[in-house]
């Protein structure tokens, strides 16, 4: 069938922040789709409040919304342009709720508005369980025994049959968000609860538990004539019971029959026959007893996902780009091939090698958080690692997630009996260090077998795990002399030299130079969708340690660019962004371009971004193989965050030219002692501050420089463990628990300047002019992590000579450091002085939403510059100051992880952002709340509760509340304050202190607004942290900044005032 | 202590080309030579090591880990394994799935294969493709390592075209099949029953996969297997409502005497034939057949039935192929009704006037997807229809008129 030309202009619908469950995947597909609409000649608009994404980029679609995605905006937007139809299957679940609403808000009607890829009743039978469960039935498949309870008692009823341990799955939410496995009795009431109230329909499914049975994922996909293809299986190295997102994965499946993985391919087919999914992809999940065989369908997505997007980088067929495709009407064998460039799209992949995803956690930012891993997913980021065997690719990916593991390491648990019962523990409840511990287990002589009983890790995997221990131990006993001998098949089974270095007592460049020395070096090989059946002419590449080497490198003028790796909360889609946008740059400008990343959520890693495309772990040794091979003309390390700004310094060492700033200029910035020298040549302000290298120094520093005092390690990125500490006492506690002070990992200790205003400033610099990007004044006042923090461009309170300051620092010190590329600074502002925090001569996370605020794109500048060019060459000269107002706001992961407290503070915990744009702050504002999830009210009841402190700057705005009829709860502190300012409120009892007391009244539903600010004290983060946690739970929107609050109520104002409006980035930056 | 204590002892793949790998020796410690092929199939390598067709070839996997799923009785698709070497880049001998009763490593050392792995598949695959299948010789004997000696023994070897392969391959005696398809797992999806009213057919015997025969089973036939060599008079006397060609190895054009035979039965009975049975069914026709540069072998191959457009996904093992040209030069009635879109190839005839059809592609599957199983069903609407007295052709049934229908295993009646 040939293209639609009935239909004109398409809205496709994106996925909103990053959140766990739903990350850049979608950013992914959703360009790969507007990409190829547009190819096709129609006319894509696009939605999306994600400001970090390639998708918003003004060039990918012909209208781009970077609006609250809402029904009222949506339909906004759809009244002004009129799309003829909808693609809802590219942006996740977000994309398709929100079709579900405006299908049943009687939009799409009013409209005229279609539906294409799949339609309401398909989506609608696929994600509701109980529907969905009907349709298996019909096609007489099985799905574990369940009901579908909308309350507690219906639960219970259900439970009867399917017994504990159940399954708690809440409907239509994100990657498993709210469900959980209740395992006694005791348990079931309170998570049964928990997952109605997740549920947006307050619906959830009591499920008999597969546990422990094999689990696994088909990537389907169907076109419009029916025809249906299999794109990759998955098998999960973590049996049921772990949420594929938070399992090892690996492709293709490795423990089936043909006859097996058949019936699950014929049940896959029936299935998305049946649900009706018109065209493009969807994917199914299974369960598979391992004793007999015996299948179940676990659930289907009729939609791109994170599994689709894997399953695309896995086998080099681009899922969304084909399902855009098909749902304009094409059938597969009327799509060519892109690798091979001449067989149709119309088959199904084969692989020569395996694939593994491992997936990257952060709960060392939660500190108190449950870390077993269940059906709700956990992980912020995965890696991918492609190698020739399973046991290659899997030592590639735990090299691949830099969380300091290069390989099966010993985890750090004591001998003999009391180690064991540690190792069974870990083995027993899965949890992220689970594989470690089965590798100790059988370093420790424990049979596959009993592993196999009490973790039921298919016995395949545990099979290979016991051949790299084993071959670990011989590489361990052998002679110096020996070593050569063995090195080839080492490395054949992935063992990297980091981990050769250790088990042989060397350092890692000695391993290399053996290798080299030996001729040991690895082959790069193609991802080509066929095993080699048909010629591919895309540089899709891996490498491994075989005969044959495919890279063909060309003699062109290239650049190779380093990504960021796993997506983890303070680095994550904004350096693939800038990744992403050096690439278009340097190809535009002629250069051949060398894209180098594992991470398969991102666009970076699309074989179609780059020239050349090698899937490999960002570590020296791996890096360093690509560039022996690819000789490029320079490495760029600034854009992919800490993870290749790490390597620059031994990258140059090994003599790889680096282009941009230099190594030794960011170690200026970065190496606390030589910025400190550097301020006082330029006479810049800082907080007072030293370097610590042990516990008793840290102790005179502070003294020194007077309580309270910020600390933080040094070289990290996203504020992990950084701290506010108030006294001595607290300081020990730091010293000791967090960190572990060293002349090698020094601590850093400044004054912290209590309620400044904290400012970030992007700039760009061609080493003679210095243009300053964009001024972002951050909402949250100092203490809070800036990537935390809501900001604004262009400043909404800094007074012009305090703005001069900045900009005119900011240019000297991009100027003595000699950055030449992009820089960031942080600044705080207290009293009308400007202090220096921070210099980050490199891309920053802002990178991408001051980009889409100023409308000129800094990292492709960036890049140009870092190539030769100069800013006046590329027009960009002069400072530019919008008129709309651009607010950043950050998104949290706090509903995944009961029991985590929603307070702020210098440790990152966000894992996306979003934007809102406006003619004013307090609509900016707004709408950057909306589209966080946390939807300003116009009217109702806030309660207010905010530390000493915050009481009389807080009293106004909650005068002004009033004043527009909210209705004031305030706790008695609070309360009195208020009554002194002349705000009439009603008190209301901490927790505690009788009934029914604050969390009652948000309990009750009748709280609209939560204003609570908190001392830096554990005992009262402690007894206010139920407030936060019931406004969590209940969704209703808090502020925990006193300039957070009064940037609502500001918000709240301009709301009142008129409803939002949308406008697209093509029409806001065509003045 | 050095890399080969660990590691099993040593092997060599050598090609006529000269090209010479090195690898680790499985199964049987002998030696085989035959023509080098490779199967992108990533499931089913039991199916492929036992698929007679494969005689008097050397079958790499392009999936590199193979073994894990050991083997069972119920994947064996003939007696023993027919090939002369198996190829993998590695082979895991802790086979994990519940229905393993043995590691590859036994079964190959049990029906005395050679195996050879540990060595760079992908660039053997790359170097047949690009030169086309050639003669190799898989050494897995530790006391016969010598490599220039392996390569003028592949030189010396012949390969496929003139052979009969089919001799090797055939039942000695006619024989009854009576096992329907693998009864399966719970959860899968349901069978369709197999129809009540049987009809009588004979097999012929060219080197069948059981899974056709479980396949002509399920759709209602009471299968006779007989050998190759059966006179089309020994046949027809059984008086059959129907022929089967079966596959099998090797050359069609060298299979001794089968032309004039099956053109007897074809001008008698309804017929089907597959893969080689297929390539028969032309050359009795007065087609040709060419040899393909190194043939298709895997269960990825986009089949496309030429009267619905739609395109199945399909299980596929030949070296050789039907010359279009040529049938329409012989001036037989005979329509092309499926291609493979990757090349163009014929894989699907039917006759215009007689109630003959034939597939190149495998609908039995074993090991590939089930997509095309809708032929069985084709062929018993074919035979019925021409049973109960009707004038049908093989383009009647065949030639994408009828529904695709789901990949069930059967076509209901």
């Amino acid at each position: 069938m040939p293209r639609r030309d009935d239909i004109q202009t398409i809205l496709v619908i994106g996925s909103g922040p990053i959140v766990i469950g739903q990350a850049c995947e979608f950013d992914y597909s959703g360009t790969q789709g507007c990409k190829a609409l547009r190819e096709e000649g129609y006319r894509v608009v696009l939605i999306n409040s994600n400001p970090a994404t390639i998708m918003t980029d003004p060039e990918t679609a012909d209208r781009t919304y970077i609006e609250p995605m809402t029904v009222e905006s949506v339909e906004k937007i759809i009244a002004r342009e009129r799309p003829d139809v909808i693609l809802p299957t590219l942006g996740g679940q977000t994309a398709l709720n929100l079709t579900i609403d405006l299908a049943e808000g009687g939009i799409l009607e009013r409209y005229g508005v279609q539906l294409i890829g799949a339609q309401l009743d398909s989506i609608n039978k696929a994600e509701d369980r109980d529907l969905f469960r009907i349709a298996m039935e019909r096609i007489g498949l099985q799905m574990p025994r369940s009901g579908y309870a909308h309350s507690l008692e219906e639960a219970r009823e259900i439970v009867k049959e399917t017994h504990i341990p159940a399954i708690i799955r809440p409907s239509f939410t994100l990657g498993g968000a709210g469900g959980s496995i209740a395992y006694r009795d005791e348990d079931f009431d309170e998570l049964v609860e928990w997952a109605l109230r997740q549920s947006p329909r307050s619906e959830c499914m009591i499920e008999q538990s597969v546990l422990g049975w094999k689990e696994y994922e088909l990537e389907v996909m169907r076109d419009g004539a029916d025809n249906v293809v299999i794109i990759c299986s998955i098998e999960n190295f973590d049996p049921m019971g772990v949420h594929t997102g938070d399992s090892i994965t690996v492709a293709p499946a490795q423990t089936l029959t043909d006859r097996e993985y058949q019936e699950m391919r014929d049940a896959s087919v029936a299935i998305i026959r049946e649900i009706g999914v018109d065209t493009g992809g969807s994917n199914i999940q299974f369960g598979v007893n391992p004793d007999d065989g015996s299948i179940v369908v676990i659930e289907m997505n009729p939609r791109v996902s994170r599994s689709s997007a894997l399953a695309s980088k896995a086998t080099g067929f681009p899922i969304a780009k084909i399902a855009a495709k098909l749902a304009v009407g094409y059938t597969l064998d009327e799509i060519t091939n892109d690798i091979t460039g001449e067989t149709p799209a119309s088959f199904e992949p084969s692989i020569d090698y395996v694939v593994t995803k491992v997936p990257r956690f952060t709960f060392e930012k939660f500190p108190g958080v449950d870390d077993r891993l269940t059906t709700q997913m956990k992980s912020v980021g995965e890696v991918m690692s492609i190698g020739r065997t399973f046991k290659e690719s899997l030592q590639k990916s735990l090299r691949s997630l830099e969380t300091g593991h290069f390989g099966l390491e010993s985890p750090l648990v004591p001998e003999g009996e009391e180690g064991m019962k540690q190792l069974w523990a870990r083995i027993d409840t899965p949890r992220p260090d689970r594989l470690w511990a089965v590798a100790e287990c059988i370093r420790r002589g424990v049979g596959i077998e009993e592993i196999y009983e009490r973790s039921k890790i298919d016995r395949w995997f545990l099979g290979n795990i016991q051949q790299i221990v084993e071959m670990e131990g011989e590489l361990k006993a052998l002679e110096p002399a020996e070593r050569t001998d063995w090195l080839r098949l080492a490395k054949q089974n992935g063992f990297s030299d980091h981990r050769l270095a250790t088990l042989w007592n060397l350092g890692e460049n000695d391993v290399r130079a053996l290798r080299k020395q030996s001729g040991v070096n690895p082959v790069f090989k193609r991802v080509d969708t066929c095993a080699a059946e048909f010629e591919s002419n895309t540089p899709y590449l891996y490498s491994t340690y075989e005969d044959e080497c495919e890279a063909r490198p060309t003699g062109k003028r290239k650049v190779m660019i380093l990504g960021g790796g796993p997506n983890r909360i303070g680095q994550g889609i904004e350096f693939d962004y800038c990744c992403v946008h050096a690439v278009f740059a340097l190809r535009e400008a002629g250069f051949e371009t060398i894209m180098v990343n594992c991470n398969p959520e991102t666009v970076s890693t699309d074989y179609d971004i780059s020239d050349r495309l090698y899937f490999e772990p960002l570590t020296l040794e791996d890096v360093l193989a690509i560039v022996d091979k690819e000789k490029p003309e320079g490495v760029i390390v600034q854009f992919g965050g800490q993870t290749p700004l790490r390597l620059a310094l031994d990258l140059e060492r090994a003599g790889v030219p680096i282009l941009g700033t230099s190594p030794d200029a960011i170690d200026r910035a970065e190496d606390r002692e030589r910025f400190d020298a550097l301020l006082e040549e330029l006479n810049l302000k800082r907080p007072p501050g030293a370097v610590a290298r042990s516990p008793e120094e840290a102790e005179r520093v502070a003294e020194h420089i007077g309580y309270p005092v910020l600390v933080r390690p040094s070289y990290v990125l996203g504020g992990r463990a950084m701290e506010i500490v108030n006294d001595v006492t607290s300081l020990h506690t730091y010293m000791k628990y967090a960190v572990q002070a060293s002349p090698e990992h020094p601590v850093l200790i400044d004054r912290f300047l209590a309620d400044a205003t904290e400012v970030d400033v992007d700039a760009i610099s061609d080493g003679e002019r210095v243009v300053i990007g964009g001024i972002m004044e951050h909402i949250e006042q100092a203490g809070v992590h800036s990537g935390d923090s809501a900001c604004a461009i262009p400043p909404y309170s800094l007074t012009q000579p305090v703005i001069d300051e900045i900009l005119e620092s900011t240019r000297r010190l991009a100027r003595e450091i000699g950055v030449l590329g992009l820089m960031n600074v942080q600044y705080a502002v207290k009293g009308g002085e400007v202090y220096l925090i921070e210099v980050n001569p490199r891309a920053s996370r802002t990178v991408p939403f001051v980009s889409k605020a100023i409308g000129r794109p800094l990292a492709k500048l960036a890049a140009l510059v870092m190539v030769g060019k100069s800013l006046s060459e590329l027009g960009f000269t002069e400072e530019i100051w919008p008129t709309h107002v651009s607010v950043k706001e950050a998104v949290f992961p706090f509903v995944k992880f009961p029991g985590a407290d929603t307070l702020l503070s210098p440790e990152m915990k966000s894992t996306g952002e979003v934007m809102g744009i406006d003619s004013d702050f307090g609509r900016a504002y707004a709408k950057a709340q909306i589209q966080a999830g946390n939807s300003l009210p116009t009217d109702g009841m806030v309660l207010v509760s905010v530390r000493e402190e915050d009481r009389e700057q807080i009293c106004d705005a909650v005068r002004e509340l009033a004043a527009n009829g909210f209705k004031v709860i305030a706790t008695p502190g609070t309360y009195e304050t208020l009554s002194e300012m002349g705000v009439v409120a009603e008190a209301v009892p901490k927790v505690g202190r009788g009934s029914p007391n604050v969390v009652d009244r948000i309990e009750s539903g009748d709280v609209t607004l939560v204003i609570n600010t908190v001392r830096n004290d554990p005992v009262a983060v402690r007894d206010s942290s139920a407030i936060r946690r019931s406004a969590l739970l209940r969704q209703i929107p808090y502020f925990t900044t006193a300039a957070g609050a009064l940037a609502a109520v500001g918000g709240i104002r301009g709301l009142q005032l008129e409803s939002i409006g949308v406008r697209s980035l093509q029409e806001i930056h065509q003045s | 202590m050095s890399p080969s204590s660990i590691l099993p002892s040593h092997a060599i793949l050598a090609l006529a080309d000269g090209t010479v790998y090195r690898g680790q020796a499985f199964g049987l410690p002998v030696i085989g030579a035959g023509e080098v092929v490779f199967n992108t199939s990533i499931f089913g390598y039991q199916e492929i090591l036992t698929d007679p067709s494969y005689a008097g070839q050397i079958v790499t996997m392009t999936y590199p880990q193979i073994g894990n799923v050991g083997v069972n009785p119920e994947d064996e698709e003939s007696r023993r394994p027919y090939l002369r070497g198996f190829v993998a880049k590695e082979v895991f001998d802790v086979p994990s799935n519940w229905r393993s009763r043995q590691s590859l490593d036994r079964y190959m050392q049990l029906h005395g294969i050679p195996g050879i792995s540990g060595i760079d598949t992908r660039a053997l695959v790359r170097r047949i493709r690009d030169g086309g299948a050639q003669v190799g010789v898989l050494s897995a004997d530790p006391d016969q390592q010598d490599s220039d000696a392996l390569v003028k023994r592949a030189r010396s070897e012949p390969g496929l075209d003139g052979c009969d392969f089919v001799a090797q391959v055939t039942c000695s005696e006619p024989y009854r099949w009576e096992e329907g398809l693998w009864e399966g797992v719970t959860g899968q999806l349901p069978r369709r029953p197999i129809p009540e009213t049987k009809f009588k057919l004979i097999a012929y015997d060219f080197g069948i996969k059981r899974s056709i025969a479980r396949q002509l089973v399920e759709n209602g036939f009471d299968v006779t297997i007989v050998p190759a060599t059966t006179p089309a008079e020994e046949a027809l006397a059984m008086n059959p409502d129907a022929i089967f060609l079966s596959n099998g190895p090797g050359d069609p054009a060298a299979v001794e005497g089968v032309r004039e035979n099956v053109r007897r039965l074809a001008d008698e009975k309804p017929l089907f034939g597959i893969c080689l049975g297929h390539q028969i069914l032309a050359l009795a026709l007065g087609g040709k057949t060419k040899k393909l540069k190194f043939g298709h072998h895997g269960g990825n191959q986009p089949g496309q039935d030429l009267a619905t457009k739609k395109v199945a996904i399909c299980a596929e093992n030949h070296g050789y192929a039907v010359d279009a040209e040529s049938l329409r030069a012989a001036g037989e009635p005979v329509e092309v009704t499926h291609v493979n879109l990757n090349d163009g190839t014929v894989e699907g005839l039917a006759h215009s006037e007689r109630p003959l059809f034939s597939v190149q592609y495998h609908p039995e599957a074993s090991p590939g997807p089930h997509d095309a199983a809708y032929f069985f069903g084709r062929f018993r609407e074919m035979v019925k229809r021409h049973k109960a007295g009707e004038n049908v052709s093989g383009v009647d049934v065949a030639g994408g008129r009828g529904p695709t229908g789901p990949p069930t295993r059967a076509v209901a009646e």
